[in-house]
Parts: structure tokens; sequence; C-alpha cells
């Protein structure tokens, strides 16, 4: 990932922010320009997200993906947020054989990779079992 | 001086490793070094967490318990001897992740294991002087000690945020003063570009950590003419488990006044984060009123030490995010290989 990416979306990486519909109530995230539902109707402010949600599906990664390896097996869920939308992410201090469908959680900030090892360090969220 | 603590935060992660683990790799007799060092496990970070992860969780859990708006904090310090970068601030990261910026100055201190304490004195001076609202100094670190080194057992990871602000109906406690004693003694260094800290063994003791601790005590008490009778608690820099207790028996303290703060036996010295993290034990239990002496060291040398008064406020604000003992009870262990793998050791 190029530095510019990685620092353009920090607000959302570290606070979760996404966009609020004014029109519609919805919330976003990741954010975007339109509203999906209103279209040119829409009002999209940015909006922080509560960090918490709960587990709404997860698998079991053994097959690591890249920068991922000292890490396996782990944890990737789809979380649903008490905002509403839903997001992939890694469930951290958790062995794979104690979570559950429908677990708590709360999105908390580490570490998810670097460029290299002279490279930038990315952080960002992920979840944890309350 | 008008100031005093607003909130504070910590976070220990959640992996512990057993002296026994680390005793059974090198050799050594583990009853021999729980008894020398009074040390039984230690905090390890996971593999996606350093100390920049550390003070962020850490400063979240401050925020939450003052109950501030984030934007009013003017300052923050962080004081690690691990920071992420060599060149690039922890402080802005722990600002962003905090929603502080932009209207605020941040920078990393260094001074071994007393650079949160030296934090703590900077945002004490600005908010004083009427520069700032708040200020937030923190103590973080995943400190290593290189394999086979004593410094194997102790050298944990963990972190404490403090939140600085004018006394007031905000401030949980008041900060009524601070003394430092500093030299020059090299008792524990890390060269450039080199990974682990050397130190002196035996030299880091009597000359180094009660030299700089006992006279940082005794200097701070002439100051504000009180004897140790006066203090409910009182917290050192730990080491290890022993070091506090010998340095509070030399200064005429109970070990009652010692035992509510010292952490090291559960979860080894976390460095920057250790009195400071030591402070926030006592206050976790401390009634209104109680009086507590907290004394840091820093290798190099040098000791920061404060006289911190409970208020009425934190009865209200002290269940507001989690205590130090939740976070050493939550815990993991893990043996000597996934340590290592951790502590990217071993890289696959």
């Amino acid at each position: 990932m190029a530095v510019p990416r990685f620092w353009r979306e920090i607000p959302n990486r570290y606070n979760l922010v996404g966009a609020r519909c004014g029109n519609c109530n919805k919330v976003l995230f990741p954010p975007r320009y339109i509203c999906p539902y209103c279209r040119r109707m829409g009002k999209l402010e940015p909006y922080r997200l509560k960090r918490r949600g709960k587990v709404l599906s997860y698998t079991v990664v053994h097959i690591a993906a890249n920068g991922f390896e000292d890490q396996a097996p782990y944890l990737l869920a789809i979380i649903e947020l008490e905002d509403g939308p839903r997001l992939t992410a890694q469930i951290t201090d958790c062995n794979p054989d104690e979570i559950k469908i429908g677990d708590e959680v709360e999105m908390i900030f580490r570490r998810m990779g670097e460029e290299s090892q002279d490279g930038v360090i990315y952080y960002g969220f992920k979840a944890r079992r309350i | 001086m008008d100031v005093g603590i607003v909130g504070y935060g910590v976070y220990i992660p959640w992996y512990r490793i057993r002296v026994e683990e680390i005793a059974k790799v090198w050799g050594d007799d583990p009853e021999n070094i729980k008894r020398g060092l009074l040390v039984e496990e230690k905090s390890v970070p996971g593999p996606d967490e350093d100390t920049a992860t550390i003070a962020v969780e850490a400063a979240r859990n401050a925020v939450k318990q003052a109950g501030i708006d984030p934007q009013g904090i003017g300052a923050i310090y962080v004081g690690s001897e691990s920071h992420p970068y060599a060149v690039k601030p922890t402080a802005t990261i722990v600002a962003e992740a905090i929603e502080a910026t932009p209207d605020l100055t941040a920078a990393d201190y260094e001074f071994a294991c007393k650079a949160g304490t030296a934090g703590i004195q900077t945002c004490m001076g600005a908010v004083e002087a009427g520069m700032i609202k708040y200020g937030m100094a923190i103590g973080s670190d995943t400190a290593q000690g290189a394999p086979g080194d004593p410094l194997e057992y102790t050298a944990a990871a963990g972190g404490c945020a403090f939140i600085v602000g004018k006394n007031g109906s905000e401030t949980l406690a008041t900060i009524d003063d601070t003394y430092s004693y500093t030299t020059d003694t090299p008792d524990f260094w890390r060269r450039d570009m080199r990974p682990y800290p050397k130190h002196g063994g035996r030299f880091t003791g009597k000359p180094a950590y009660f030299k700089h601790v006992l006279s940082a005590a005794n200097g701070l008490l002439r100051k504000l003419q009180l004897t140790p009778q006066d203090f409910a608690y009182v917290v050192f820099h730990q080491p290890n488990g022993k070091f506090p207790m010998h340095a509070a028996e030399e200064l005429g303290f109970s070990k009652e006044q010692v035992v509510p703060g010292l952490l090291a036996p559960k979860i080894g010295n976390t460095y920057s984060g250790s009195a400071m993290m030591g402070l926030a034990a006592v206050l976790d239990q401390a009634k209104p009123g109680e009086r507590i002496l907290v004394v840091s060291y820093g290798s190099g040398a040098g000791s920061d030490a404060f006289s911190i008064v409970v208020r009425d406020t934190i009865e209200k604000k002290r269940n507001a995010a989690p205590k130090v003992l939740d976070y050493v009870n939550r815990k993991v262990n893990i043996d000597y290989a996934a340590y290592v793998k951790f502590r990217r050791l071993l890289v696959k």
C-alpha cells in the first residue's frame, strides 16, 4: 500500500470514521461520497462509529495472507457494528476454538503490517472479544 | 502546585510467560530466580502489538475515565525506550487515535524507565503556566532482554496514561509537588542500531537504582516536610519485585504501604509504564484524602518523585474504564517457543 493511501485512510482505520446520511440517517462504512440509498438527495457527513459490535460470521485462516504468517491460525470475522455497518476484521487476543457467532466485540487499535523493514508501519482496527 | 490528575488509563497485553518457561531453556533454577527477583511471570506483547498500540489503548482508557473532550488536550508526550520508529513520533499516532489532533503539541520522550514521569512533569509545568488545558503523559514499552540475559525474566510490556489538568472539580487527585534527582550513571544502556540493552549487573543496584530513588524520595519529603507516616501508599519503579521492597524499608515505609502498588511479581517490569501503573493500581483502590508517594527511576540515571493526594472525584471516575487488576487477571500463559515467535526472533 502506498504511504499517501494509508495516510488518507487514517481516520477510517484508527477511529472508524465513516459517513452518515443526513437524509435517510443510514451509517456507511467505509465512508462514501454519495448515499447509495438517497442518491442525489443524500447529505453525507463524517460520522465516527461506536467501537462495539458482534460476530456475524467467522473463519479460521490456516494459510495466512502475506505478512500474517506468524499469526496463523488466526480468526477473520464479519463484524456487525452497533451502528449498523458490517466490516471484515481480524479477531485478536483469542484462541480460534473459543469464538462463537454472536460474541460481543470491541474494535481496538493494532498493528496491521508494515511496508518492509525500512517502510512505514500500518495501524488499524481489529476486533477483541469483550 | 495547583495541578492534578483528571484521568488515567492502563493497558497490559494478554500474554504471559512464567519464570519456569524461561529458566528451563537456559538451565537456571526457577525457584532461585523467583526468590531473587520476586517475579513469577511477565507480560508479553502479541505479534500485532507495539509501544504505539499499547499507548493508544491506555490513552483511550484515560480519556474515557476522565470524561473529557480529547480536543481539550493541548500536549501529548509518550515516554518509551521501545518506540516503533527511530524517527517518527509515537505521540502523533496516539494523538490521532484519540482524536486530539490537530491543535496540540506532541513529542516522544526517552529516559529509560522514567520517560513517562518526565512527561507528567512537562504537562504539570504547561498546565500550571496556562499554556494548555490538559496534558497527557504516557509511559509505554515493549521491553526486550537478550536471550539468556537475566533481564529476559523481567523485561515486559504495558502502558499507562495520565491526563493532567488544573485542580478543580474534574481532578481525581492533586499533584502537590515533584522533585527530581539526576546524575550521569551508566548502569544500563542500548547503543544505536542494537536490539538489546546492556547493563552493569550488580552496579544497577546501589549506585544506580537505590541512590536515585532514595535521594529523590528524601528530597521530596524534605521539601514538603513530610514523613513516611504521612503517606497511605508508596510506589516505586519496579525493575523486579525486590528492589521496591528494599527501597521502602530503607526509607521507613511498611510492607502494607508498598504492596498495593507492586505489580512486578505478576507482570514483570513494564519499563516506562512501571511506576505509573503502580500509581494507577493504588488510585484504583485509594480513598479520598489519602496521600501517595510515587518515585520513578530511569537508568542513566534519574528519579522523579511526586506527592499525590486523592480527592472525592475519584469515586465517580474510577469505574469508567478497566482497572489495573482487570488487566493483570486477564491473561493466557504461553511457552518459550511462542514467546520467541511473538518477539520476532523466529520468523517464517
